[in-house]
């Protein structure tokens, strides 16, 4: 028989060093005290992070991959090994997999845009799940209003979860791509992406992740998971924003055309005749977010030494409990109610719109985010017109999670 | 409760938007209109129906969102009822006013009453990000009218 898994007691979890490392959470709002449960949307940032972006900007800053200069060298050895740490994030088995975009949103489009139009046509079919968020729903549409490939969409349960029957029964010959969500933005489901890629695979599909609402909640591993694509924020990482991943397998990307044309995806340009540069250079057009690369790395490193073990127990704990507080409010219904969910709690509350809720939450010092969530689809499923929605980082407390209760306590009152 | 929570959470409002008047479709209506609030994804759908002279007879509205933009559309199918379109334009201007501070405020020769019915809404000033759900259905209700205008001239 194995072991016992071994299991990070949450005591040795320090949450309170760990807060202090994140100078934001420090201040009041409305003379209250920041109760910051919107990490979903985006998450604050460690010093580490700040004062790395202070520093290149201090004493590292030029151009990257121009210069024959000291600083341009310097700031371009930076630019790629932040790119190294992402590749050993995401364990790609080569740095040019990774592709420095502006965000989440920018790499999918950028492979709606490159790979869908060199390699799908009209009549292929695009799977989709019904817990999309619009960035991962509006580039396909586009793909679709140009060259006339077809959508599907994967349904979900009624506790919010994939469907895998629903799943496989869209799977067929004119399957292409299957883009989904690792972890639902509003459910907190986490999807089980290597069985949806192995029977994408099966199907003869690629398949895109969205990881915008994985990467810093559990550990993620695209050769084990053997996805073709796999796409990330750096603003939900705890990093800067203004910088996003888009990790390709090498032999797709090498055979993909570029997506915007200028510097520094060229290797040769005449009036006649432009040669691309080889990947990732080919897929990154212009000067890019040089400081805020740079400065994801110590982000990634920030979560790489906590460990993800240690983090999960932490907001596996946070996630319970809110669970256990949200659902003993007269009225409250929480929307998500899969086994092992990350990071999020929505949630409706009898009559009050959760626009609503957000605003009186707010003048408690309270941040939560409220309406649909980027994800109009899911709302339509699941019958409201918007949700509240409470989300956790590594570094909230169950004091917060009270702190919240008691907030959505005094909504009902008003309410009632 | 805080005082700004309370102003903008009167008991007025909550009581339109717990029980929202005219929450109905109007069949034959004149104008029409769906308003969107892309911030929350709230819907409402605006009717109007009008007399002689484009005096409003009837105004109803259906759809769902937040307390303070139903209690809005609620009052406003109350107080638009009977005016002609020039003072239901005052109206609108006088809510905005109210929401925002920003602006001249109209002149409420005539229609004192119902300006001061609007007092309600002047809560929402504290609270820049919740003026669009206050406006929602006054937008929709000038949307229906401009839409009438237009096929009335084809
Ligand atoms: C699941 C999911 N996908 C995509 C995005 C888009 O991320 P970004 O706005 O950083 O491009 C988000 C962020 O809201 C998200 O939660």
């Amino acid at each position: 028989m194995k072991a016992a898994r071994q299991h990070t007691p949450v005591v040795s979890y320090d949450v309170a060093k760990l807060r202090a490392e994140f100078p934001i959470l420090a201040r009041s709002v409305h003379g209250k005290k920041l109760v910051y449960l919107d990490s979903a949307a985006s998450a604050q940032k460690p010093r580490a992070v700040i004062d790395c972006e202070r520093q290149v900007y201090e004493e590292e800053y030029a151009n990257v991959h121009r210069g024959p200069h000291f600083l341009s060298e310097w700031a371009s050895d930076r630019f790629e090994a932040a790119r190294a740490t992402v590749r050993k994030f995401l364990n790609a088995a080569d740095a040019r997999e990774i592709i420095f975009t502006r965000n989440a949103t920018e790499s999918i489009n950028l492979v709606a845009a490159t790979w869908g139009r060199r390699f799908l046509k009209a009549g292929d079919e695009v799977v989709l799940s019904e817990m999309e968020h619009h960035s991962n729903i509006v580039p396909w549409q586009m793909l679709r209003d140009a060259i006339g490939i077809e959508i599907k969409v994967a349904p979900i349960t009624d506790d919010g979860e994939l469907s895998l029957d629903g799943f496989d029964r869209l799977l067929g010959p004119r399957t292409k791509l299957v883009a989904i969500t690792h972890v639902s933005n509003v459910l907190g489901t986490v999807v089980p992406v290597a069985e949806v890629i192995r029977r994408a695979h099966a199907a003869g599909a690629k398949v895109l992740i969205d990881g915008c609402q994985a990467v810093m909640h559990r550990a993620v591993d695209v050769r084990a998971l053997g996805c073709d694509f796999y796409a990330f924020s750096g603003h939900k990482l705890y990093g800067p924003s203004g910088i996003g991943v888009l990790y390709g397998r090498s032999e797709l990307l090498e055979a993909m055309p570029p997506y915007m044309g200028g510097g520094g995806m060229i290797s040769s340009v005449s009036f006649a005749h432009t040669e691309y540069a080889g990947i990732p250079q080919r897929f990154e057009a212009g000067t890019p977010a040089i400081a805020q690369a740079i400065a994801l790395a110590p982000a990634i490193e920030f979560v790489l030494e906590l460990g993800f073990e240690a983090i999960q127990a932490h907001e596996r704990d946070l996630i319970a409990y809110a669970t256990q507080r949200l659902s003993a409010i007269d009225g409250l219904t929480i929307h998500g109610t899969a086994p092992g969910k990350d990071g999020v709690v929505s949630f409706t509350l009898g009559h009050a719109h959760a626009h609503d809720i957000a605003t009186i939450l707010d003048r408690a010092g309270i941040a939560i985010r409220a309406g649909h969530h980027c994800a109009m689809p899911l709302m339509h499923r699941l019958g409201v017109a918007a949700t509240a929605r409470a989300s956790f980082g590594l570094y909230n407390t169950r004091v917060e999670v009270d702190a919240l209760a008691e907030g959505i306590e005094a909504v009902r009152r008003i309410f009632a | 409760m805080q005082d700004d929570l309370r102003d903008l959470y009167q008991e007025v409002i909550l009581d339109h938007g717990r029980r929202p008047r005219n929450l109905r479709a109007i069949a034959d209506a004149s104008a029409s209109a769906q308003g969107h609030n892309p911030l929350c994804g709230d819907q409402i759908k605006v009717y109007l129906t009008l007399g002689p002279g484009d005096v409003v007879e009837d105004a109803s509205f259906e759809g769902k969102g937040c307390a303070i933009s139903v209690a809005s559309a609620s009052l406003m199918t109350e107080l638009v009822r009977g005016r002609t379109l020039a003072d239901i334009e005052r109206l609108f201007g006088g809510l905005h006013h109210r929401c925002t501070g920003q602006g001249e405020a109209p002149s409420e020769a005539g229609i004192e009453d119902a300006m001061e019915k609007l007092d309600v809404l002047s809560g929402v000033r504290e609270f820049p990000v919740r003026v669009k759900c206050a406006t929602l259905a006054w937008h929709t209700l000038q949307a229906a009218l401009a839409g009438r205008a237009k096929v009335s001239t084809e």
